[in-house]
């Protein structure tokens, strides 16, 4: 990898690392008795061992220029493999949070490993960790493709991906050290906050000068998705991060906003976390995986422009159906829940737009569990539209918020249209990246399929009926007129639901563990093909060195 | 059709559409965000609201630290059952110093947003030491440790300052004795502790809340913050009209 950079661009990076280990220095020693300290070692440590990469390709020979006339696709693969790693972590902490509320003993007599320190290593290891590198390397493969472009330069891929992912190391490692700003899916603290601003510029620029190096003349509906990803979540970010640190030696910061306004910035940021991480960015995926595998062309341009636009316009109003209720005024609550129901418009349209692109396909759909990953999700993606709709009309929402439903929601969106499309997205594109006919092997796509199928429906129903059942409970009545049950019942009432829930996590772990190693499997493939190659003229290796593959 | 038209225009141009997107998205937010700055009636009047602690500050920054909030509510809604369950629904103004504001978004253990006083200081000690030994049936993670961890009060005055610099009109002199006053406050024999109250009121809550008189513990604040959840101003515990729960 180093060396398909030029010498300029090696000795670029080492400074920028030179720099970045220089920050973690200042920050590892002016933290000291602040969980700062700690924070300054874990970016220290992560620029060294990127110097050390980099180093040992140093005095690689310079590429040649017929680079130039290719893609750039380096990126990508790392990306894909983050992807996965990122994914058994993530998954594998969910697991694990999910069997604390089934078996709180679990738990150590440690600070770190308490639910509310390792929750967010969940959330931000599926979101960011998991999501965020699918979307990034997807992006930069569907870019050069839709373009017909190599990326702008070779520098800004690497510094989005690797500082990237030092954001989601050091958010990880920070939530277990009790580095939190306590907002939901926004939790790390101001320094990891304005470093992932930085990082963001640089993706923004590198989408926006390739785009302008096109050879096509429109940009591509999946492009529009993308950028609507890359700009919408830095405002988000931006805004809902505004806060001031009690010092630059201190990792804890305060919000700008207190009580109602930071309650609606929160979710306004919340909620479109959703639309424009969990949402465009993955529409984008689908918009360009889903009708290469299925070998059609998207239905309709018409549909995908109204549902561009519409999510667009509408999911940025929706944020206050979190809300109902509350200390919120009414008005913004009555806003909240009319937009979310016209949000269904857009949604369906994009749904049915991707199923409908499979007619004349649905024999691949049988045959290929690739095209059945992408087909489900937008299945899923049309039921939990309907559901988000549905739970944000103010008297559905007076039962089902605060409650498991709200849980079971997220995860069939989570679960059934996020990562589902991921996976169907990568098991097309590994193979395209690393030259293979197809993965290693395709009899495990079909038990992944299987594993996360069935872990999501077992996921959602547990978190349905417990959902329910809880919100039913909480607002019992006696025949007397006083309530029927203490909150300590409802807990009980959970407690087979809370170990259904980790036994469906479990399986949709399982299937990605399973994924990994097939995508670890055809890596390994290409390279020995390639190894067998180059050797071609020495004595024959070992016959156990040989993988079977295609 | 004339707007597919205009849009393979658009799609056509790099920066218009990225400026497109932009416009699109922001309407949303400055509609319903702005205002909330703006419309006097969004905040209640509370001249009674009174200040967190140093403390019950520094407790706060632990609830948070923990992530309590993932499990534990501190906003009782509008309904019936709610507020004969937890008692009157929150208003907008007790949040009003909270920053950033810990209203939560699940149940999975009771609201918290009006614990304070009801059950004592020796109950959240061993409730947060072993939730099983008082709430057999509980599945809330032990905090021993918070008992046996001295409280970092040393830079409680910049705390404050930051708070001061984001709109908590903490006094000059309130941030000068941050420290004396977290340290007074849980130790009420010592001679600082008239400060406590000429600062922060007579209401102030002055106890040994962990037991133990000897140290301020992490245990001291987050006790002292749990005990003055719904405790900031009276403004809730008048005549209230609820909704129907339907």
């Amino acid at each position: 990898m180093v060396s398909q950079l030029t010498v300029s661009e090696r000795q670029f990076a080492l400074v920028i690392l030179g720099l970045l280990a220089m920050c973690g220095l200042a920050m590892a020693a002016g933290g000291r008795g602040d969980p700062m300290g700690a924070q300054g070692f874990v970016v220290l440590i992560y620029a060294v061992g990127f110097a050390f990469v980099v180093m040992a390709g140093l005095y690689a020979p310079e590429p040649d220029d017929s680079r130039l006339s290719r893609y750039y696709d380096d990126p990508t693969k790392v990306g894909i493999v983050l992807t996965m790693i990122w994914a058994v972590i993530g998954m594998g902490f969910g697991v694990w949070v999910a069997s604390l509320l089934a078996w709180p003993n679990l738990t150590f007599d440690a600070a770190w490993a308490s639910f509310g320190r390792l929750r967010p290593v969940h959330t931000s290891g599926v979101i960011f960790g998991f999501g965020g590198n699918a979307l990034i390397a997807t992006s930069f493969h569907v870019l050069q493709r839709t373009s017909r472009a190599r990326l702008a330069d070779q520098f800004s891929p690497w510094f989005v991906l690797i500082g990237y992912n030092l954001f989601c190391v050091v958010a990880a490692s920070g939530y277990l050290l009790g580095v939190t700003q306590s907002k939901e899916y926004a939790e790390p603290e101001w320094y990891a906050d304005i470093w992932l601003v930085i990082v963001w510029v640089v993706y923004f620029l590198l989408y926006i000068r390739t785009l302008m190096r096109r050879q096509e003349p429109h940009i591509y509906v999946a492009n529009w998705y993308y950028m609507a990803f890359i700009l919408v979540v830095a405002v988000l970010h931006i805004v809902n991060n505004l806060a001031m640190p009690v010092s630059l030696s201190h990792a804890k910061s305060y919000s700008l906003f207190s009580g109602v306004q930071d309650a609606m910035t929160q979710w306004w940021y919340g909620h479109n976390a959703v639309a424009f991480f969990l949402t465009a960015g993955f529409l984008g995926m689908m918009y360009y995986y889903m009708p290469k595998r299925a070998g059609r062309p998207i239905f309709s341009y018409r549909l995908s422009i109204i549902s561009f636009w519409g999510i667009t316009f509408l999911y940025m109003w929706a944020g206050s159906h979190h809300l109902h209720y509350t200390a919120l005024p009414h008005w913004v609550q009555t806003l909240g829940m009319t937009f979310s129901v016209m949000l269904l418009v857009p949604s369906w349209a994009s749904a049915g737009n991707a199923l409908a692109t499979l007619n004349g396909a649905w024999h691949k759909v049988r045959d290929d569990a690739t095209l059945r990953f992408m087909m489900v999700a937008a299945v899923f993606y049309g039921l939990s539209t309907f559901e988000g709709s549905f739970m944000a009309i103010r008297p559905v929402n007076s039962l089902s918020h605060y409650t498991d439903w709200t849980v079971g929601h997220v995860h069939a969106g989570a679960l059934g249209w996020v990562a589902m499309i991921t996976f169907g997205s990568i098991y097309a594109l590994v193979p395209w990246m690393w030259k293979r006919q197809a993965m290693y092997s395709p009899k495990l796509v079909e038990v992944h399929f299987w594993l996360a199928l069935a872990g999501t429906i077992v996921y959602v129903f547990a978190m349905w009926n417990s959902g329910i059942i809880q919100g039913l409970m909480w607002r019992t009545y006696n025949d007397g007129g006083t309530l029927a049950y203490s909150f300590i019942d409802s807990l009980v009432a959970m407690h087979p639901y809370y170990i259904a829930r980790a036994f469906g996590g479990l399986l949709f772990l399982a299937g990605a563990i399973v994924g990994s190693i097939n995508v670890w499997m055809t890596i390994r493939a290409s390279r020995l093909e390639a190894a067998a190659g180059a050797d071609a003229d020495l004595p024959a290796r070992p016959a156990g060195a040989v993988v079977a593959g295609e | 059709m004339a707007s597919e038209f205009f849009h393979r225009k658009v799609e056509r141009n790099t920066i218009g559409f990225v400026l497109a997107i932009i416009g699109v998205a922001s309407i949303g937010g400055i509609v319903e965000i702005a205002p909330l700055f703006t419309i006097h009636e969004t905040v209640e009047e509370a001249p009674d609201m009174r200040l967190y602690t140093p403390l019950e500050l520094a407790g706060r920054n632990i609830y948070i630290r923990e992530g309590c909030y993932a499990c534990h509510s501190q906003m009782i809604r509008t309904l019936r059952d709610e507020v004969e369950r937890y008692g009157p629904y929150s208003l907008a103004v007790e949040s009003k110093y909270d920053h950033p504001m810990l209203w939560g978004s699940k149940r999975t253990g009771p609201d918290l947003a009006r614990i304070g006083d009801k059950y004592s200081d020796a109950w959240h000690v061993r409730h947060l030491i072993d939730p099983r030994e008082v709430v057999p049936e509980s599945i809330m993670p032990k905090y021993g440790w918070l008992a046996r961890t001295e409280l970092r009060t040393a830079d409680l005055g910049e705390h404050l300052a930051a708070q001061r610099a984001v709109g908590v009109p903490y006094t000059p002199e309130m941030i000068e004795n941050a420290t004396a006053d977290a340290y007074a406050q849980a130790t009420p024999d010592s001679a600082g502790a008239g400060g406590v109250t000429e600062r922060y009121g007579d209401a102030t809550q002055m106890r040994v809340f962990d037991g133990d008189a000897a140290r301020v513990t992490e245990m001291d604040a987050l006790v002292a913050y749990l005990q003055i959840l719904g405790r900031l101003t009276e403004a809730a515990y008048g005549e209230q009209p609820t909704a129907a729960t339907e």
